[in-house]
């Protein structure tokens, strides 16, 4: 018998070299090969074999690395993300990810690289089957698995030794590689869990269990000297500034450690500070905490009962804030009415599910904090710090890590606060990772929606009214609960014109997670409803729905619910003229199909369409871009606008340079560092791409204006950099501007700066919501063709066709994979995604989409250029999953008449739903 | 995260020995301690104590052909069971094994993991169940074999005591032309719990008569069901003759579905049936030329 008991010697190859490792041999692989081998590469996504973040291959066979104890791999041959190329001498595989834009986020992308190893060492030349088959152990929650089948499947072309392009300033409109697109795909990236001080202390946050109780801490001072490496059990007495946090100023509810009550499962108790192994070691019933757990109010039906127990004691009737809008007459509206449509919709918390979950570090550096983490706001959260440590703004500096997937569940402060007061208060660094369940459990969700509406429409099927009143679940803590009532009126009655609107919004507190940002701030629940209302209005009217969509498009110098006006760029009328082909080649096959097979299965088409207003709600929000050019040439973008995988590094890059006039490689780039770039605003309502954008090309042209005053010449010169000179060309004469003889204003020898700051245009909203929230919109329109297997109650995706104006596609190959991702988001919520508190808090229980859920999708990008933006451009991060559900609904209703009323449609409520439909 | 004991011995009577001594959990590919750990560490549960590693032990890592049957070692992963070159018969084994998870547990996760775990939704019951697979229990002072029906006792309970593993599965040998398929249900295509799953296996005479069927169904109850009432009915009849209204509700008393989250009771009862018209619709010649 050989025991492995104690500290035998494992010996192993890595990727090639032979390596030994002594240690606990029930550890996890994925851990040794990052800890003790720095291979960072491997990512861990959740421990538990469900998302396959950390695949590695283990002797030629793809296997998750969290899954393997240390013990089962002596004598194997392991090879990693960094085994397979170096960032100067890529696989050709990673040169056909970047090439077809695979990553966005790039967390999932060494276990997509090294899954599609296996197959390819296989099969050079797999078809997209065996690439969905090969893959479908990885999950991706950006990208939509689109372009990495096609990155898969092209692989062999990039066999031979890449091609160097020429540069060219002209950028704009063409699909530049993603500037972070090398780290990607050689694992390099710093994610929040991929790099601290050695010397780091880890927390370990514990969590309440309950719902809803309140307690009392015992002796924690001795537990703390009774456990050896243990160096802090941090509660909410060791708070040195203020106990709070909370996205809005006025609504700082959500204590950073609860003190004394818990009003959800997953609220962060205390925290555990100390030596690794020390943190992990304790088992939670151990610590002195006293429970006595309270009934949780759970449902906003609950919540609003005359009974209902307190959230808040501010808040008695549980509810956080109402919004509301109203234009015309709604009353004339519906008396005018030839036909009326009623409904009402249920939907579920929807968990973000970024594969990379909440890690970071902080440390204090003299009368500073640092904090290192993922985010999408950084000011934010140096905001939220500062106020948490009761030190000034100047003390903190956040540095955001790489970001592996937000969604705008990072817009909210996680573990910054906790890094931040422990750093502090322990004087040293301090490091956090959240496991999949605590992310899943602490962050916030898509708000559950209770929806009513009614719409009206005449004979000729014009929109004569629509009256909404929706309750919003925004669980334990406001987060962005206001933002959703607000929102929610503005779009609530679609993208078209209605005379008359009525909408009521409510977000209500429940003991449940608090509901935050997600993608569309509640506008995708409404829109599901008020969608199906007007497919209602246009089969009672016998109307074709595309039709009714066409005859009620909102077009320019319409007035919007609000009264706003849009002058430009209002291109949903050029969606549907995209396609109507489309529209009518797919419904005619489905009734022939429907008509000659029958049987199990039928066939439906549907569409959805959307708008939706880019940047905050009639809020400043400016973001402000720098360039500076240094006396020895280099040339330096500092760009704030938090690349969270959509790519706004590169696009804000690709606008600058245009902008500028000089080419992309030219530059420097210095990201999201409030220390260092000036304040781009957060990465969220589809604005960096807008604003920022707007930003970044008024940084460029006031330095070309700059540039051009000093050579004296024209507006259409030529300007180029040779070492540390600049050469501007104008209609055959040359200047040359030497930057060593400028005067240098810092003492980095910046001698030339460029500044842009854009804030786009909006009015406030009067009481009856009436004004100019948003400076422009995106709108859209897509197809959903599927069939349902009518015993089953399943849908089987075919094909969706989005057509997405855009305004100016800067990089068209970034917004497909916006508007790929949207859709595999708007595919789970439609059909699978139901976040249940301690029920589905992984991601084996909580559904995702994956390789085989995502259809065939068609991308028609429309460019209506709308004139405030950056070359014409506006957001599309939002507006890519919006339409999706609705589309989906109104497909599965053309196949089988059934409404849904309850979200996600998962295949026993399609079933219920066609058996009562039948009876 | 530590276990406190760590042992992986390099043979059988070696494992034996460990496990006479005390309990342990018993670890091959690792598919389901890791999830549970990382389960129980997220809210400050314990580790697992005593882990007996058998990865090691070479005796168990091989699919054996002996003369009435097929044993299947406690090492065998699905990607081993998938490749492997075995009679027909064997289809709705290694259909159900390409469902499991993703490539990365078909290429760890071993069959006998699969029925120790004893998951209401373990894809592989329903197969074994309709190959008539028995399951070898080995302590170190003796060894027996029970019918897999009689050692999934519940949810997650099975029959083999602290002082013994399961050393092998063995699926008796059944007529060459045998035919067999497995259907699965999820939400979702890839890496998915099943709502509900069917494997059913049927042998023939020359003229097409139905001379054994055994219908399995799982995740439809605490323990993977056979469908004896269904098998007997089917017994003599032509396979060129069945038709969905053979597969009645009544037949499916043994089903006890439940409501989760994946789906409701009723859906799961309505689904089982669907599945069982489908699978003896794959299996009948005439679908067999359509498809």
């Amino acid at each position: 018998m050989t025991s492995v008991a104690g500290t035998p010697t494992i010996t192993f190859t890595v990727n090639g070299n032979i390596e030994s490792h002594v240690g606990d041999p029930f550890q996890r692989l994925a851990t040794i090969l990052r800890d003790e081998f720095g291979l960072i590469g491997t990512k861990i996504g959740c421990d538990a074999g469900d998302c396959g973040a950390c695949t590695v291959l283990l002797d030629g066979r793809q296997v998750c690395a969290c899954m393997i104890p240390l013990g089962q791999i002596d004598g194997t041959e392991i090879v990693t993300v960094e085994g397979l190329g170096s960032s100067d001498n890529l696989a050709a595989l990673q040169r056909s990810f970047l090439h077809h834009g695979a990553a966005q986020c790039g967390i999932c992308t060494p276990g997509m690289l090294i899954a599609a190893t296996e197959l390819l060492a296989k099969d050079a030349m797999p078809s997209k089957a065996m690439v969905e088959d090969a893959l479908g152990g990885v999950l991706c929650r950006c990208t939509g698995y689109i372009k990495i089948v096609d990155a898969v499947v092209d692989a062999h072309q990039f066999l031979a030794p890449p091609v160097a392009d020429s540069p060219t300033s002209e950028t704009v409109g063409t699909p530049h590689p993603r500037v972070d697109g090398n780290a990607k795909v050689t694992g390099q990236d710093l994610f929040g869990a991929d790099g601290a001080p050695s010397d780091a202390l880890w927390l370990r946050p514990v969590r309440s269990p309950h719902a809803r109780a309140v307690f009392k801490l015992g002796n924690l001072d001795a537990f703390c000297t009774a456990h050896p490496g243990l160096e802090a059990v941090l509660t909410a007495a060791d708070v040195p500034g203020e106990n709070s946090f909370g996205v809005y100023p006025d609504l700082k509810d959500q204590p950073v450690f609860a003190d004394g009550a818990v009003r959800y499962r997953g609220e962060v108790v205390l925290a555990l500070v100390g030596k690794r192994t020390a943190v992990e070691a304790i088992q939670f019933d151990a610590l002195p905490i006293k429970w006595r757990v309270e009934d949780p109010v759970t449902g906003v039906t609950a919540a609003t009962a005359t009974e209902a127990p307190a959230v808040h004691i501010s808040h008695p009737d549980n509810i956080l804030v109402e919004g509301g809008l109203r234009k015309g007459n709604i009353d004339a509206g519906f008396t005018a009415a030839a036909a009326i449509s009623e409904g009402q919709i249920q939907t579920a918390f929807v968990e973000h599910a970024y594969i990379e979950p909440e890690a970071g570090f902080a440390k204090r550096v003299g009368n500073r904090i640092e904090i290192t983490a993922c985010t999408q706001a950084p000011y934010m959260d140096l905001d939220e710090c500062a106020r948490v440590l009761g030190v000034g703004k100047d003390a903190v500096r956040i540095i955001p890590s790489a970001c592996g997937g937000g969604f705008g569940g990072k817009l909210d402060v996680s573990l910054q606060p906790l890094l931040a007061i422990a750093a502090w208060r322990l004087q040293k660094p301090v490091r956090c990772i959240y496991t999949r369940v605590e992310s899943m459990a602490s962050s916030t969700k898509r708000h559950p929606a209770t929806i009513q509406a009614r719409a009206a429409a005449d004979q000729e099927g014009k929109l004569l009214a629509i009256e909404m009143t929706a309750d919003f679940n925004t669980g334990a803590y406001a987060s962005w609960g206001p933002t959703v009532a607000d929102r929610v009126p503005v779009h609530g009655s679609g993208p078209y014109f209605v005379p008359n609107v009525q909408i009521q919004t409510r977000s209500i507190y429940t003991n449940e997670p608090p509901a935050g940002a997600f993608r569309g701030f509640g506008v995708p629940q409404a829109a599901i409803l008020q969608e199906q209302l007007y497919d209602d209005l246009a089969l009672e009217l016998g109307i074709d729905p595309f039709e009714f969509r066409y005859r009620n498009a909102i077009r320019a110098g319409l007035p919007t619910a609000t009264g706003q006006k849009l002058e430009a760029s209002v291109g949903l009328v050029k969606c549907l003229d995209a396609l109507q082909p489309h529209w009518n080649k797919s419904r005619a096959e489905a009734a022939r199909q429907n008509e000659n097979h029958g049987g199990s299965r039928r066939r439906g088409v549907g569409i959805g369409c959307m708008w939706y207003g880019c940047g905050n709600t009639s809020m400043s929000n400016p973001s402000e871009i720098r360039i500076s050019v240094s006396n020895s040439g280099r040339v330096t973008l500092f760009n704030g606008a938090v690349d969270i995988g959509q790519g706004s590094y590169t696009v804000i890059l690709q606008i600058c340079a245009e902008a500028l006039g000089l080419p992309p490689s030219e530059f420097d780039l210095v990201h999201g560092d409030t220390d260092r770039t000036p304040d781009a605003g957060k990465t969220s309502a589809s604005r960096q791409t807008f604003v920022t954008g707007k930003a970044a090309y008024l940084a460029g042209r006031d330095l070309r204006s700059q540039i051009l005053r000093l050579a004296n010449a024209g507006e259409d010169a030529n300007i180029a950099r040779h070492g540390s000179t600049l050469r501007v060309r104008d209609t055959g004469h040359e200047t040359t501007i030497d930057l060593t003889d400028l005067p240098a204003i810092d003492e980095h020898g910046t001698v030339l700066t460029g500044k842009g700051r854009f804030d786009p245009p909006t009015t406030p909203l009067d009481e009856n919501g009436q004004g100019n929230p948003y400076a422009t919109f995106g709108f859209a329109a897509q197809i959903a063709d599927l069939e349902v297997d009518m015993e089953l109650g399943t849908v089987h995706l075919h094909r969706i066709i989005a057509a997405h104006d855009v305004g100016r596609a800067i990089n068209p190959s970034l917004v497909e994979g916006q508007i790929h991702g949207g859709i595999a988001q708007g595919i789970g919520l439609a059909l699978m995604e139901e976040y249940i508190p301690g029920r589905t808090e992984n991601l084996h229980d909580y559904l995702i989409p994956t390789f085989g859920d995502i259809p065939e999708i068609d991308v028609l990008l429309i460019e209506d250029e709308e004139p405030l933006g950056p070359y014409g451009a506006k957001g599309i991060g939002e507006p890519a999953l919006i339409p999706t559900p609705p589309a989906i609904f109104g497909a599965i209703r053309h196949a089988t008449g059934v409404k849904v009323t309850r979200v996600p449609l998962l295949p026993h409520r399609l079933l219920e739903a066609l058996k009562s439909h039948d009876a | 995260m530590m276990a406190q004991i760590y042992e992986r011995p390099q043979t059988l009577d070696a494992a034996l020995g460990l496990l006479s001594g005390g309990s342990w959990d018993i670890l091959a590919g690792g598919t389901d301690i890791y999830p549970a750990s990382a389960a129980a560490f997220a809210w400050g549960g314990p580790a697992p104590e005593r882990i007996l590693d058998i990865s090691a032990i070479e005796e168990l890592n091989s699919i054996e052909e002996t003369q009435d049957a097929y044993r299947v070692g406690s090492q065998v992963t699905w990607t081993r069971m998938i490749e492997a070159d075995l009679p027909a018969y064997f289809n709705c084994l290694q259909q159900a094994g390409r469902e499991v998870g993703g490539r990365q547990i078909q290429n760890r996760g071993t069959l006998v993991g699969n029925i120790c775990n004893a998951s209401p939704a373990a894809d592989g019951v329903p197969a074994l169940l309709a190959l008539d697979a028995a399951v070898e229990i080995k302590a170190a002072t003796g060894c027996r074999t029970l019918p897999l029906s009689e050692y999934i006792l519940g949810n997650r309970e099975t029959a083999h005591g602290a002082a013994e593993m399961v050393t092998a599965i063995v699926v008796p040998k059944h007529k060459e032309h045998a035919q067999s398929t497995f259907l699965k249900l999820g939400a979702r295509r890839y890496l998915v719990v099943s709502i509900a799953m069917v494997a059913a296996l049927i042998e023939t005479d020359e003229a097409n008569h139905i001379t054994c069927a055994r219908i399995a169904v799982g995740a439809c109850s605490a323990v993977a069901q056979r469908l004896s009432v269904l098998e007997s009915a089917l017994i003599g009849r032509s396979l060129d003759e069945l038709t969905n209204e053979l597969v009645t509700d009544d037949m499916l008393s043994p089903l006890m579905p439940i409501d989760d989250v994946r789906g409701s009771a009723a859906y799961r009862r309505s689904a089982a049936l669907v599945l069982i018209q489908r699978a003896l619709g794959i299996l009948s010649p005439s679908e067999r030329v359509a498809s």
